[in-house]
C-alpha cells in the first residue's frame, strides 16, 4: 500500500513540528507540506496534491472552511481532517457542514491520529466521542416520521444508536460487537450520518446553527 | 486552581421563572434598520413576509412606515456581546473563523423592496396629482432614516468594541470611514433640501409668519436629526456599563488563569523527571484553560452536564496522579436544570467515575450523559472504561461501592443503575433517573 500524503495546516509553528515529529513514527503517513494560514495552505494543497489535509479550524484568513472552500479538489481528494483546541460546538460543525470528513482535538495520540488519517484518505467518517454528541444535539427532538419530510432532516433509528455508542466511548469494533453488525456496517452508517450532517436542510439544525451564529 | 464562581449578571433572578423572551432588532441581517429581520425572528415568521408587510402598509397611508418607525426607534438592537466564548470572540476578531458570510440572496430582496416602493411612490403621485408636499415630506423621511441608519451603525461597533469610552465623534460617525461620512451628509443635505423645497414652493419666504414658521420647522427637523443620538445614547450608556463589568470580570478570570498557568509550569519544571505528575498537572491546566476559552457559561449547581463535567474534574484531580496518567472526557447532549431529585444520580455518577479512575488501571474514562428536552423524559448516565473489569458476583460483602452508594442509591431515589463488565472488559455504568417533578 503506498502512504498517505498528508498536509498540516495550523497556525502554530510548535504544533505543526510536533505533529510531524508525532507521524514520523507511524508507518503508512508521509507529510508532505506544511501551511500556517489560508493562502499558504490553498497553494501547499495545490502544489502538493496531498490525500488528507489536516486542517486546524481557527486560523488566519478566515478559518479552516475558507481552505475547504478556495482550494483546488482534483476527483474528491484532498479530504479534509479538521483539529482543533476549540471544542466550542459551532466551530465543529460548521467544519464539517464545510467538507472535512471528521474531527479530533488536538490532544489525540500519534497512533489514534494515524488511525484517523488512514480512515479519511479511505473515504470514512472520523467521529469523536465529543463530535457524536454534537451530532445527537443537533438532531435532537422527538421522531415523528410523518412529521419530517426529508430523510436527510433526521437520523434513523440505527444511526442514532451508533452515535449514542461512539458518544459513549465506544470504538467501531466494540459498535459493531454490541450491535451485532459488521465493521464495514458501522462506516456505512458513519458516513450517512456525515452525509446528513452536511446537506441537511432541517429547520433544528439550522436554527441550531444560527444559534449561534453559523449561518 | 479553578477559576471562582462567576459574579452573577442580570440573569440570575430569571433562574426561578422561565426568562421573557423579547424581540430585538437584527442589526446582522439588517436592510433598513433590523425591525423586520428582528420581528420575524420573534414571531417565527418567515423574514420575506415580514418586510412584504410593511412595504404593503406602506403604500397604504403610510402606516407602514410610522410602524417601522415607532419599532426602530423601541426595540433594543441585539445584544451583540452575548455571542461566543472568549476564545471563540478572540479567533473571529484575529480572522481566524470563518465570518458572516453575505450571501448573494440578501440583496434580491431588498432590490425588490426598493422597486416596489419607487412603485408605490409613483402610484400615489398618480392618484393625489404632483403634489407641493409629497417630495419634500419623502425626500426628508429619507434623509432622517439614513441618520438614523448611521447612528444605529455607531452603536453597533461600539459593542464590537469591547473596551472604548463614549467621544463624541464616535458616536456620530463609528469608526469612521468614507460610508460614515457620506451617509450622515447625505441624510443632512436630504434634509436642508426638503425644507428648501418647501419654502420655495410655500411662496415668499420673506414674510414674516412663514419665517416663524420655517423657523420652527427648523428646530424642529434639527431635533429629529439629533433625536437618535440622544436616545441611542441612553441605551448605550446602560449597554456600555454591562459590557464593562464583564470585560473587567473577564479580566480578572485572565489574570488569574496566567497566574494558575504560570504555577503549573513552575511544578512542571520541578517534576519533569515524573511523567504522570507532569502529565496530570498538564491535562489538568488544559481543563482550566479550555473551560475558560470555550466552555458556554454554566454553574455547577445549575445545570447537570456543568455538574458532571465538575465531578470529572474533580475526580481527575483527586486519582490521576497513580501509576498512570488519567483522562475523564465527559459529553453531555442536552441539558437541564439541576433539580434536587437529580443530586442522587450526579452523587451515583461521581461514584462510578471514582471506581472506574482507581480499579479500571486505564488512562482513560468516558463519561456520557444524555438528558430529554422533555421535562418527563429520563436522564441517563454511563461511565465506560476499557480497564481490567471485574466479576460482579464475586465482589465481596465488604466492598460497598456498587452495591451501596451506586445501585441502592439509584434505586431508592426512583431510578435504575446497571453495571456490565466481566475479567478484562473493561466496566459500564448505566444510571437511569426520571427527571420529571417532585
Amino acid at each position: 500500500m503506498s502512504m498517505t500524503r498528508v498536509l498540516v495546516v495550523d497556525d502554530h509553528a510548535m504544533f505543526r513540528s510536533g505533529v510531524r515529529a508525532e507521524l514520523a513514527q507511524q508507518a503508512g503517513v508521509e507529510v508532505v507540506g506544511e501551511a500556517a494560514d489560508v493562502d499558504s495552505a490553498v497553494a501547499a494543497v495545490a502544489a502538493q496534491q496531498p490525500d488528507v489535509v489536516l486542517l486546524d479550524v481557527h486560523l488566519p484568513g478566515g478559518g479552516g472552511v475558507e481552505v475547504m472552500r478556495r482550494a483546488p479538489s482534483v476527483e474528491g481528494r484532498p479530504r479534509y481532517l479538521a483539529l482543533s483546541v476549540s471544542d466550542a460546538a459551532d466551530d465543529v460543525i460548521g467544519t464539517i457542514r464545510g467538507g472535512a470528513r471528521g474531527y479530533v482535538t488536538k490532544t489525540i495520540t500519534g497512533p489514534e491520529l494515524s488511525a484517523a488519517i488512514e480512515r479519511v484518505a479511505g473515504g470514512d467518517a472520523v467521529f469523536s466521542p465529543r463530535l457524536a454528541g454534537f451530532v445527537l444535539d443537533a438532531f435532537s427532538g422527538v421522531i415523528e416520521v410523518a412529521a419530517v419530510d426529508e430523510d436527510l432532516d433526521r437520523l434513523t433509528e440505527r444511526e442514532r444508536e451508533v452515535m449514542r455508542l461512539i458518544a459513549r466511548g465506544y470504538s467501531y469494533k466494540e459498535v459493531a460487537k454490541e450491535l451485532f453488525i459488521s465493521i464495514k456496517t458501522v462506516e456505512t452508517h458513519m458516513s450517512s450520518v456525515l452525509r446528513k450532517l452536511q446537506l441537511s436542510s432541517r429547520h433544528e439544525l439550522t436554527r441550531w446553527a444560527s444559534d449561534r451564529r453559523l449561518l | 486552581m479553578r477559576p471562582g464562581p462567576r459574579t452573577c449578571d442580570d440573569g440570575c433572578d430569571m433562574s426561578e421563572s422561565p426568562p421573557v423572551r423579547r424581540a430585538y432588532r437584527d442589526t446582522e441581517t439588517s436592510i433598513v434598520g433590523g425591525v423586520a429581520a428582528g420581528l420575524a425572528q420573534h414571531l417565527g415568521a418567515r423574514v420575506m413576509w415580514v418586510r412584504a408587510f410593511f412595504v404593503a402598509t406602506a403604500v397604504l397611508s403610510g402606516f407602514g412606515v410610522l410602524l417601522y418607525a415607532a419599532l426602530w426607534l423601541f426595540l433594543p438592537a441585539a445584544p451583540a456581546h452575548e455571542v461566543g466564548s472568549p476564545g471563540s470572540e478572540s479567533a473571529t476578531r484575529g480572522g481566524r473563523r470563518p465570518g458572516r458570510i453575505r450571501r448573494l440572496t440578501d440583496a434580491g430582496p431588498a432590490v425588490a423592496l426598493v422597486a416596489l416602493g419607487f412603485g408605490a411612490v409613483l402610484i400615489v403621485e398618480s392618484v393625489l396629482g404632483i403634489g407641493t408636499l409629497f417630495w419634500p415630506v419623502l425626500i426628508a423621511v429619507v434623509g432622517v432614516a439614513l441618520l438614523w441608519r448611521q447612528a444605529d451603525e455607531a452603536q453597533r461597533e461600539r459593542w464590537l468594541d469591547a473596551g472604548g469610552r463614549l467621544d463624541l465623534i464616535g458616536v456620530i460617525f463609528g469608526r469612521g470611514g468614507w460610508a460614515a461620512y457620506a451617509r450622515v451628509a447625505a441624510g443632512a443635505l436630504l434634509v436642508i433640501i426638503a425644507f428648501g423645497l418647501f419654502s420655495l414652493r410655500g411662496g415668499s419666504a420673506s414674510d414674516l409668519g412663514r419665517l416663524t414658521f420655517a423657523f420652527l420647522l427648523g428646530v424642529a427637523g434639527i431635533a429629529v436629526i439629533l433625536g437618535p443620538w440622544g436616545l441611542k445614547l441612553y441605551a448605550d450608556l446602560t449597554a456600555e456599563r454591562a459590557e464593562r463589568i464583564r470585560t473587567q470580570e473577564r479580566a480578572d478570570l485572565a489574570a488569574h488563569l496566567h497566574d494558575s498557568v504560570l504555577q503549573t509550569l513552575a511544578l512542571i519544571q520541578k517534576n519533569s523527571t515524573d511523567a504522570t505528575t507532569v502529565a496530570r498537572l498538564a491535562r489538568a491546566q488544559e481543563r482550566d484553560l479550555r473551560s475558560w476559552l470555550y466552555a458556554e457559561d454554566a454553574s455547577p449547581d445549575a445545570s447537570i452536564a456543568a455538574a458532571l463535567r465538575q465531578v470529572a474534574a474533580e475526580v481527575e484531580d483527586a486519582h490521576g496522579s497513580g501509576a498512570h496518567s488519567l483522562a475523564i472526557e465527559v459529553v453531555a447532549v442536552g441539558d437541564g436544570p439541576l433539580t434536587p431529585r437529580l443530586l442522587p444520580l450526579i452523587a451515583a455518577s461521581r461514584e462510578a467515575i471514582t471506581n472506574a479512575a482507581k480499579h479500571a488501571g486505564v488512562a482513560r474514562v468516558d463519561v456520557y450523559a444524555e438528558v430529554g428536552t422533555d421535562p418527563s423524559s429520563v436522564v441517563e448516565v454511563f461511565v465506560r472504561d476499557r480497564g481490567t473489569g471485574f466479576d460482579l458476583d464475586a465482589v465481596g460483602d465488604d466492598r460497598h461501592g456498587i452495591r451501596d452508594s451506586i445501585r441502592a442509591r439509584m434505586e431508592r431515589h426512583g431510578g435504575a443503575a446497571e453495571v456490565r463488565t466481566g475479567p478484562g472488559e473493561g466496566t459500564e455504568v448505566r444510571l437511569r433517573m426520571p427527571q420529571g417533578g417532585e
